[in-house]
């Protein structure tokens, strides 16, 4: 059966040229980066090539300023935490957003039980912070802000240097999730106006395992994982060297593509919402109509629930993914939609498709040629509907 | 995905049986709400004491959904004294089994069928 893979938010496949560069580090360069003999010093100027490539694409002066990590969970962890506990003494009031990743929003509540103080700003219908709320709710308490650049669920991109402006100058760490924006929009630190930044691998065509975090000269962070003196003491463990020259490569392709694969994801994108939009009625978009990833839909299938909708497109070889965390061990609709105020039934029933840059408009026509039966059948089984 | 559920459960998914409502039902049954991502909907015909035609309408999940055909399928033809002894673990059984977060969809079929005979009970003012 011919397999469409449209869960590009959740991982994507590592691009031929990226598994190349890794390999002669599995078996050949094999090296501990930190050793001084010849097979550590190949690792090292591996490990500092990647570094200086992802540094440069990220627009970050100083490429010590990067930290390799084991990916987007670690940095958001290792943000969130390390912020907090340098800076306790100063305060102990941190602000995130209702729709952040749960590796921001989970660390939150760990931190709660611990004694700090978290607001979770509220979102527009189309997933956009408040930023009167936001203004508002910094305090002389406030160490730091975390906003995520992009949603996973439903790419709504965040004024990021609003943010940044209202923040600076108050002595508050400025945090930006941007694991699911790499690769798919500029992102550029210094423009952004951010003292910290997460990104991971995979969600870019690199590896599994591998991320990092920018943290910007002069940022007070206490370190997360201890032990050797890699990274300048800021992240202990020997470095994933075939990991961080995937990650690395994965960089440099996005560098030479990204500007028209976005054109030609964003027209893919499109295709889909309007083919969508013109054969299936009660459709509604999830997510802003501009300010969004240029691979994300999300879109609400009123009447019907989004986990049956996809067990029928998977067995037509289609890969997507739900809003809601039904079949991640939650019954509870997507947070992100709840923020938005989407009804807990429409919520139920949204359906993510993520693209890639594999995808191709043959793709998209047959996903568009599949839908209307599914929710059709559906439908006709709801005790919602009555068309 | 399909790897999470047993063949069965696919095969109800699939091709869901008694699919519908029933018009002059003589019990309804209607359980859950969207916040936990099901609703259904079971209609029971009784004659004679028995439950001679069963149909659903369901807004859930594929365990959802073939819970609802399940135990529809398993109603058929039971007295109603047999019919109130249908459990969720019936029907669990039945279909070889569900994943342990989908279970809530079996006591939701179950929570159906007894509201709906409840119905039929309270009707024939019993």
């Amino acid at each position: 059966m011919k397999r469409i893979y449209l869960d590009h938010n959740a991982t994507t496949p590592v691009d031929p040229a990226v598994l190349e560069a890794m390999m002669p580090f599995f078996r050949e360069q094999f090296g501990n980066a930190s050793s001084v003999h010849e097979f550590g010093r190949v690792t090292r100027m591996a490990v500092d090539r990647a570094r200086d490539s992802i540094a440069k694409f990220l627009g970050i002066s100083s490429a010590s300023e990067l930290v390799f990590t084991s990916g987007g969970t670690e940095s958001d962890n290792f943000a969130v935490l390390g912020v907090a506990k340098a800076l306790r003494d100063k305060g102990q009031h941190i602000v995130t957003s209702a729709i952040e990743h749960s590796a921001i929003l989970n660390t939150c509540k760990f931190l709660e039980k611990e004694g700090y103080k978290v607001t979770y700003l509220k979102v527009d219908e189309h997933g956009l912070v408040d930023l009167d709320e936001l203004r508002d709710s910094l305090t002389g308490d406030t160490i730091l802000v975390s906003i995520m650049l992009a949603n996973n669920e439903i790419g709504t991109i965040q004024p990021i240097e609003e943010i940044a402006r209202m923040v600076k100058g108050k002595g508050i760490a400025f945090h930006v999730d941007a694991v699911q924006a790499i690769g798919k929009i500029p992102v550029d630190v210094k423009k952004l106006g951010v003292d910290l930044l997460s990104l991971s691998g995979h969600k870019f065509h690199g590896p599994k395992g591998v991320g990092a975090i920018y943290i910007r000269k002069g940022t007070a962070i206490t370190t997360y994982q201890h032990g050797g003196h890699q990274e300048r003491n800021r992240r202990a463990g020997t470095e994933n060297v075939p990991g961080i020259v995937g990650m690395g490569k994965a960089v440099d392709l996005a560098r030479e593509h990204m500007a028209a694969e976005s054109a030609r994801m964003t027209a893919l994108r499109d295709r889909l919402h309007r083919g969508i939009a013109n054969t299936i009625k009660y459709v509604r978009l999830n997510g802003h109509p501009e300010l969004r990833l240029p691979n994300t839909l999300n879109i609400g299938f009123k009447f019907v629930e989004g986990e049956s909708i996809l067990l029928n497109l998977d067995m037509e070889g289609i890969a997507a993914s739900t809003g809601s965390a039904c079949t991640s061990g939650s019954l509870e609709p997507s947070h992100v939609l709840t923020a938005m105020a989407v009804d807990a039934a429409d919520a139920q029933g949204s359906i993510r498709f993520s693209l890639g840059k594999d995808n191709t408009e043959e793709e998209i026509d047959y996903v568009i040629g599949i839908l209307p039966p599914i929710i059709e059948r559906l439908r006709k089984m709801s005790p919602l509907y009555n068309g | 995905m399909e790897g999470t559920y047993s063949e069965k459960v696919m095969a109800h998914f699939r091709n869901p049986h008694n699919v519908g409502e029933i018009p002059d039902a003589s019990g309804v049954g209607k359980v859950g709400n969207p916040q936990c991502g099901d609703i259904m909907n079971l209609y029971i015909k009784v004659e004679n004491n028995v439950i001679t035609d069963a149909k659903f309408k369901t807004f859930g999940c594929g365990a959802a959904i073939a819970t609802s055909s399940m135990i529809t399928d398993l109603v058929r033809g039971k007295t109603l004294e047999e019919a109130v002894k249908i459990s969720n673990r019936t029907v669990i059984e039945a279909l070889d089994g569900l994943p342990p977060i989908k279970r809530h969809c079996s006591v939701l079929a179950e929570d159906a069928l007894k509201l709906a005979i409840e119905d039929y009970r309270k009707k024939q003012g019993v």
